[in-house]
């Protein structure tokens, strides 16, 4: 590709809204006004894992004044889903997970609404459950979907008919017995990852409104406001030109605010409030069970290498806990499988992974997208082996890894990639030669360090699209689909706006999304923003930057070859002329003879990948699985203390191949942000669940990492290796950066204390049971 | 029950009426439709409500209403003066500090009380100042280097 020169692309502006959200300016849902006729939602729940619904009784919750809807799943009985429509609003005569919506109010005050809520009688009728994935497989768990079968579902899902399984994606790739013949070593082991939530700050929030001509809207705090649009107009059987979504700034997603979860539920009671719009605010507590989780795995590894190094075979059963309903996991499970022996080239590869049904809250979209769960396994794995053997673990990576040329493992050529560079880079700058010196007696410090790969996860045609409006003064308008949750879609889509127009980023406007006004976009999601709606955004510059040139040139009577914008003036190169876009971009440009030229400039672009091909349901095999891989590395030094088996982590590198930074500073932060996540996620983070019981919904009692937890030092690498297809070689950055880390804080620890951690999250417990264990 | 109460929020003097169950928050959020402090949690564990009563940063989803009577609250909305940022929201928006910016607001008014308490914070202090305010996007990096950022700004403002 041909280097471009760039003012703006490259540069690190402050986020364009950074000031609304510093003064309290910044509105999110829960903010918007709807004056005195505000009805507040609420949703009566599962007290189940798994049963009939024998007997709902209304009554008495009707029956008290100021209650305005009482819905319940009798009332709306459509299902929906992203992938797999299996998933019901409000559940209709069995209940799969505690927390599942069977029933929603709608009343005067907050108050009244749980009260409402607490009057609906339910009897339930237990059903023995499914509360681990591996048993969910087997033959003898009983079936949670007997209608598996009937449900709608994407071409690309390989249901398992009279199972539990709603995907099983299937590698199947060279000669396995020569692989392990080649082998010098073999090793199999297991590895477990808990149920995590995401946690944004922001909790789920919508507010839906119903008016005369029976037109909704909704108000959402979404990553998908489209593909809101959509699963819920198809399961309500509406057109969806009658709904419309709007997203106003949004306090973090982290996948948790893709597709629907309980948006659909606040739609169905405002279609009941006769006109009154209908609030509905999960709590902190529904956060961790009524939305969605992040899924369990529990991930088998076996590998084959060569006394050099080389790995010769793998062979991975990835059991997905997916929870009550698998319409977006089942997806998780697929790229799982494409992706499934890591960023390692692997010539023999047996793969299995499994969407596994349990009576477990929803397991949705979360950052990395199956990729730190399945790095945990894979990462840790590479380190133990290489013990085995007596290798050095980055050498290791770095003769495996995957480069320019070679077959990814569903039989795709790698494309261009800096993932050598990043794992060299993370490694010279942990100061991986060098022992690390603890800061005082009864400390021990180790080095660990993992590598990563991940494609967006998504359909293979997800499109994008945006227009450019100018103002009379010069200024203009970017309408983009995608949605800003805190990683800087919004100046990313200014800074491609205005390096593809010419203009000062200041003179850019981009609006936030509402479904009648904004041009499409699939979701923001698989960290394809940057990347694909940059390039609608860069297209739809290139088209009004088309318009005004050619205006101009007419009107001075030169070619428009020879004509550019810079910083907002159109000018000539072979006259020296001048002129600014101050009213040309609306009014046109009077020419010689005065006779007119022009008109209000609209530029419009688009972008969808074309060139994904489907993979063979029995090999997983096909030319291109994914659009494209972002690669990298992690190293961490940990300090761990003793006494306690506490973990500290003192530093913490990050290198990533962005294909380009468009932001550098907000390719930065989205690493520090991710690596922290991540860092949490390996230290901290589980959901416990006893027999489908979530035990810890709370910030009290789940803790996410503060201020004080974060890493002592950290250092962020941006590595360029151009995509061909992305804006000015950009591609994403934002799920990656949480994909290494909790391996390869791991694999310090073992490094630190040879303690081996199979099950996330590395507590201190673990690590002084560990510890205590290896001195007996 | 309801209560009629006196208070000042940014400067300004209010008379409301407050229900005996209301807490600050939703005084502040649904009362005088001050949105800017935010609610993540309502059980005083992730501080994206702080405000400052009579200077001292809290929790306002664990403060009554009534509590408020006859005191002076600072909201986010109170922080600039007049349109001009105050240090600290400054050097947040300069060194990348807020990205969703959910907990900005309550990050803003925790940082504001420390640096008023100690105007010349150690990493560590910063670090325990910020301890309970959740902040899921950033890694705390780029807000506590905003922290030590302003300290710098306001101690130059102070000797110049
Ligand atoms: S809302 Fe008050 S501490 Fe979380
Ligand atoms: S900026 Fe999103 S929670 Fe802090």
């Amino acid at each position: 590709m041909t280097i471009q020169k760039t003012t703006i692309v490259g540069q690190s502006f402050p986020r364009v809204e950074s000031n609304a959200k510093v003064t309290g300016a910044a509105q999110y849902v829960d903010d918007m006004q709807f004056g005195a006729n505000l009805l507040y939602g609420k949703l009566k729940r599962s007290t189940v894992a798994h049963g009939w619904i024998k007997r709902i009784d209304t009554s008495k919750a009707k029956a008290l004044p100021g209650v305005r809807v009482v819905v319940t799943g009798q009332d709306y009985p459509g299902l929906t889903g992203l992938y797999l429509s299996d998933r019901p609003t409000f559940a209709v005569d069995r209940v799969r997970f505690i927390g599942e919506p069977v029933a929603g109010v709608a009343a005067d005050t907050p108050e009244l609404a749980e009260q409402a809520c607490e009057l609906i009688e339910i009897e339930y009728e237990d059903l023995p459950g499914v509360f681990d994935p591996e048993f969910g497989a087997s033959a003898e768990a009983p079936l949670l979907h007997p209608d598996l079968m009937d449900y709608a579902c994407a071409p690309f899902i390989f249901r398992q008919p009279g199972t539990n399984i709603s995907n099983h994606f299937k590698v199947r790739k060279g000669d396995m017995d020569a692989g392990w013949a080649e082998a010098d070593q073999i090793f199999e082991h297991t590895y477990y990852v808990p149920h995590v939530q995401h946690v944004p700050l922001e909790t789920h929030a919508a507010v839906a409104q119903v008016d005369g001509n029976g037109k909704i809207t909704l108000w959402s705090a979404s990553q998908s406001p489209f593909a809101q649009r959509n699963l819920i107009a198809k399961s309500l059987g509406i057109s969806h030109s009658r709904l419309r979504v709007i997203t106003p700034y949004i306090g973090g997603g982290f996948g948790a605010k893709a597709g629907v979860s309980m948006e659909g539920a606040c739609v169905i009671m405002a279609l009941q409030a006769k006109g009154r719009p209908v609030k509905l605010v999960m709590s902190r507590a529904e956060e961790f069970y009524t939305t969605f989780v992040r899924q369990g795995l529990t991930a088998k590894i076996k590998m084959g290498m060569t006394a050099d190094g080389r790995i010769t075979a793998m062979q991975n059963t990835y059991y997905w806990d997916a929870g009550a309903y698998t319409e977006y996991g089942v997806n998780i499970t697929r790229a799982a499988g494409y992706s499934s022996t890591g960023p390692y080239f692997v010539p023999n590869v047996h793969a299995d992974s499994l969407c596994v049904y349990t009576n477990h809250p929803i397991g949705g979209a979360m950052r990395g997208f199956g990729m730190p769960e399945i790095h945990w396994a894979i990462e840790q794995h590479i380190d133990r082996m290489a013990e085995r053997m007596g290798l050095d673990p980055v050498q290791v990576r770095l003769l495996n890894c995957l480069k320019e040329g070679q077959e990814t493992v569903t039989g795709m050529i790698m494309h261009p990639t800096g993932l050598s560079q990043c794992i060299s880079k993370a490694a010279e700058a942990i100061g991986w030669d060098k022992p690390s010196k603890p800061s005082g007696p009864g400390k021990r410090r180790g080095k660990g360090i993992a590598a990563m790969w991940k494609a967006p996860a998504m359909p293979p045609n997800p499109g994008s699209s945006s227009t450019i409006r100018f103002n009379e003064d010069g200024t203009c308008l970017v309408n983009i689909g995608g949605v800003d949750m805190g990683q800087g879609a919004l100046t990313i889509a200014a800074q491609l706006a205005a390096e593809g127009l010419g203009v000062p980023i200041s003179d850019v406007r981009v609006n936030t999304v509402d479904t009648d006004y904004s041009p499409y976009e699939w979701q923001t999601v698989a960290s394809r923003l940057t990347w694909s709606m940059g390039n609608a955004i860069l297209r739809a510059a290139g088209e009004a930057k088309q318009q005004i040139i050619e205006m101009v040139a007419e009107v001075w009577g030169e070619n428009p070859q020879d004509l550019d914008i810079i910083e907002g003036n159109v000018v000539s190169y072979a006259t020296e002329e001048s002129v600014p876009l101050k009213n040309i971009v609306v009014y046109g440009m009077q020419k010689p003879d005065g006779t007119w030229a022009g008109g209000p400039v609209v530029g419009k672009g688009r972008f969808m990948p074309t060139y994904v091909t489907p993979l063979d349901a029995e090999t997983g095999q096909g030319p291109r699985a994914v659009v494209h891989f972002t690669t990298g590395a992690q190293a961490v030094e940990v300090e761990i203390d003793e006494e306690t088996g506490e973990v500290q982590v003192i530093n913490l590198v990050s290198a990533y191949d962005v294909g380009k930074a468009i932001n550098p500073d907000m390719v930065r932060t989205q690493m520090e942000g991710g690596a922290v996540q991540g860092m949490s996620t390996a230290l901290l983070e589980s959901i416990i669940l006893r027999n489908g019981k979530p035990m810890n919904p709370s910030f009290t009692d789940y803790r996410i990492a503060t201020a004080i937890d974060a890493p002592v030092s950290m250092e962020n690498i941006i590595v360029e290796v151009p995509q061909d297809d992305g804006p000015y070689g950009a591609r994403g950055i934002g799920e990656h950066a949480m994909v290494p880390t909790a391996p390869a804080i791991a694999n310090a620890v073992r490094a630190a204390v040879g303690v081996a951690i199979d099950s996330m999250p590395i507590t201190s417990e673990k690590v002084w049971a560990g510890m205590r264990n290896d001195k007996q | 029950m309801k209560h009629d109460i006196t208070l000042t929020v940014n400067g300004e003097p209010y008379h409301i009426t407050v229900q005996s169950h209301h807490t600050l928050l939703h005084v502040l959020r649904d009362q005088l439709v001050l949105t800017g402090t935010k609610n993540g949690c309502s059980e005083g564990e992730c501080g994206a409500c702080t405000v400052l009563l009579d200077g001292e940063p809290v929790n306002s989803c664990l403060v009554l209403g009534v509590e408020a009577n006859g005191r002076a609250i600072t909201t986010v909305e109170g922080l600039a003066d007049n349109g001009r940022l105050a240090p600290i929201q400054q050097t947040l928006v300069e060194l990348g500090g807020t990205q969703c910016g959910f907990c900005t607001p309550g990050v803003l008014l925790s940082a504001h009380a420390l640096l008023q308490r100690n105007p010349n914070p150690t990493e560590y202090e910063i670090r325990a100042g910020l301890v309970g305010n959740l902040c899921r996007c950033t890694g705390y990096v780029r807000i506590v280097d905003a922290v030590r950022e302003a300290a710098r700004l306001q101690q130059a403002s102070a000797t110049s």
